[in-house]
């Protein structure tokens, strides 16, 4: 047993001494490159997909199968998000208690200015995501905040996100070593195996997208952000991407963080990032 | 959609064995014929059809008559519903004097699902969505100068759980 | 409170086409809730659609029709301006009723 766990060992540390030669000298392994990263990410799924046109991919698993897309053409004639975009118009317009509006708390009044986030606030030194900013907002006008997870929240953004419907997502990552330590990390939780599955988000979303879970086609990562908050026939209603991100680690049987944690910022961060220059799409209809 | 077949199936079970008196008795108990007068000059609303188990015998129940298939009934279905609960069916016929179209899915709970009346000057054309428990025969009845004309097709439905 | 009924009709001058989505759970009192208690029965039985006070179309739904039902049909006639009169009855006895403008 002790020899052979020794000959491992050492086995183990001539492969990395060989792999610290392969690797070229000028840059380390381990240097965050947003600006690599988004061009890998995107040669990855268009390599994967030659018929796509880049901005294909914001329509999930719609581009990837006929009968599938006719669907959701048929869908859309009358979408059924329809009811939750004119709710959420409704809150945006509403004054608070105290007389302010959403529109105070955002850039251009809030309108046509989801493409923006998640943004990287310097001063706090984190990921802010719309769904954060929102309730941030309610909350600094003396109202409670809504579940991230639930219509209200799902309503205000599916609003937010079609009036920036068409525009390219336009995620910055300053070079700021806490920006970047941010993207780092949502680049790592987003191809960290976990769960009973032992599924990473990629597992699904890059390694498989067009191909069938048991018999849904999944969705490519690229563009996924760009859809949300989506109508999800599965759900019979609608979703955030909080939502998402948490029966998503549900399904691969993991426990789903708390929405809005600092990890799921930080691969929302990471997702919308390597889809910059895609269209947002959102609201979305899924299956 | 996801728990559409818990206990239904057994029911359906019960019926196909002879035992549908009993069955039906038993939904008697569901509010299912609360049925308001409906203040509207239409005609009323056909309760009993929206009882039966089979299409056959929902057919029955609402025309009195069986159908014949008719390749003037297109019918626009999915080869694979993206999702049980909203699965989009449209028909379209080129039969004159069309009075209602019909449509029904042979494996519900209910075949029938909806019927559409169609007075002169609209066209005989209906898209609608529609839910289906299971994989099953979807039927598109057309009632066109008092006789009736089908369309059938399968569409396949699988469970919904993971994706997107 | 906002109508249940989205209407869609537009005239391309001798026929109008018309679509409408309507805001309904549409249980078919087949599904169990997470308790596993069955959800009871509450669906639109009946939806109509009227033009110059003559329905144009009637829909005699099942719980059969998807949550928040779509319908798209077309009729001869039918001016810009006009307006169509679409309403439902549930098998709660709950309504609702709007009009339209045809565009």
């Amino acid at each position: 047993m002790k020899l052979r766990s020794t000959i491992q060992f050492a086995a183990a540390a001539f492969a990395l001494a060989l792999l610290a030669f392969a690797a070229p000298p000028a840059v380390s392994a381990d240097k965050v490159d947003p600006v690599a990263d988004e061009k890998a990410f995107k040669k990855f799924f268009y390599d994967k997909f030659p018929k796509l046109k880049p901005e294909d991919f914001v329509n999930g698993p719609y581009s990837m199968d006929a009968d599938l897309y006719k669907q959701w053409q048929d869908k859309e004639q009358f979408p059924p998000y329809e009811f939750s975009l004119e709710l959420g118009k409704e809150m945006f317009s509403k004054p608070f208690k105290n007389g302010k509006t959403y529109g105070d708390c955002f850039p251009n009044n809030g309108i046509g200015i989801r493409q923006d986030y998640p943004t990287f606030d310097e001063k706090e030194g984190k990921v802010i995501t719309l769904e954060l900013a929102l309730n941030r907002c309610r909350e600094a006008n003396g109202e409670p905040a809504f579940s991230y997870v639930r219509d209200e929240m799902a309503a205000l953004t599916a609003y937010m996100a079609f009036t920036s419907r068409g525009k390219p997502f336009n995620i910055k990552v300053p070079n700021d070593p806490r920006a970047l330590a941010a993207y780092e990390n949502g680049k790592e939780y987003f191809y960290t195996r976990r769960g009973q599955l032992n599924f990473s988000c990629a597992t699904c979303h890059v390694q498989s997208p067009g191909e069938k879970v048991r018999t849904e086609v999944l969705a490519p990562a690229l563009g996924i952000v760009n859809a949300m908050p989506i109508y999800r026939s599965e759900w019979n209603g609608m979703g955030t991407t909080s939502r998402r991100f948490t029966t998503c680690n549900s399904q691969i049987r993991g426990v789903p963080l708390t929405p809005q944690d600092d990890e799921y910022r930080n691969v929302e961060y990471y997702l919308s990032y390597v889809s910059n220059g895609l269209p947002i799409s959102g609201p979305g209809a899924r299956p | 959609m996801t728990n559409t077949d818990n206990g239904f199936s057994a029911t359906r079970r019960l019926i196909l064995q002879g035992a549908g008196a009993v069955a039906l008795v038993g939904l008697g108990n569901l509010p299912f014929g609360l049925a308001p007068a409906f203040a509207a000059a239409n005609d009323k609303y056909p309760e009993e059809a929206f009882k039966q188990k089979s299409e056959a015998d929902a057919i029955k129940s609402l025309y009195g008559k069986t159908a014949e298939v008719s390749d003037k009934v297109k019918m626009d279905a999915p080869e694979i519903a993206e999702n049980g609960a909203v699965v989009p069916v449209s028909v379209t016929t080129t039969l004159a004097d069309v009075t209602s179209i019909s449509f029904l899915v042979a494996e519900n709970p209910v075949a029938l699902v909806a019927s559409y009346k169609i007075p002169a000057g609209t066209m005989p054309s209906v898209a609608n969505r529609i839910k289906m428990a299971k994989t099953s025969n979807v039927i598109v009845v057309v009632e066109a100068g008092g006789k009736l004309y089908s369309a059938t097709k399968e569409v396949k439905v699988t469970v919904g759980g993971c994706g997107g | 409170m906002a109508s249940t009924i989205r209407v869609r009709a537009t005239s391309s001058g001798e026929t109008t086409e018309v679509q409408a989505l309507i805001q309904h759970p549409m249980d078919s009192g087949f599904i169990k809730d997470s308790k596993g208690e069955l959800i009871p029965p509450h669906f639109i039985q009946q939806l109509t659609f009227e033009y110059n006070g003559k329905p144009v179309f009637t829909a005699d739904w099942g719980g059969g029709v998807s949550k928040d039902p779509y319908v798209k049909f077309a009729f001869k006639g039918g001016k810009k301006g006009d307006e169509l009169k679409v309403s439902w009855v549930d098998n709660k006895g709950a309504t609702d009723t709007t009009t339209a403008k045809i565009q």
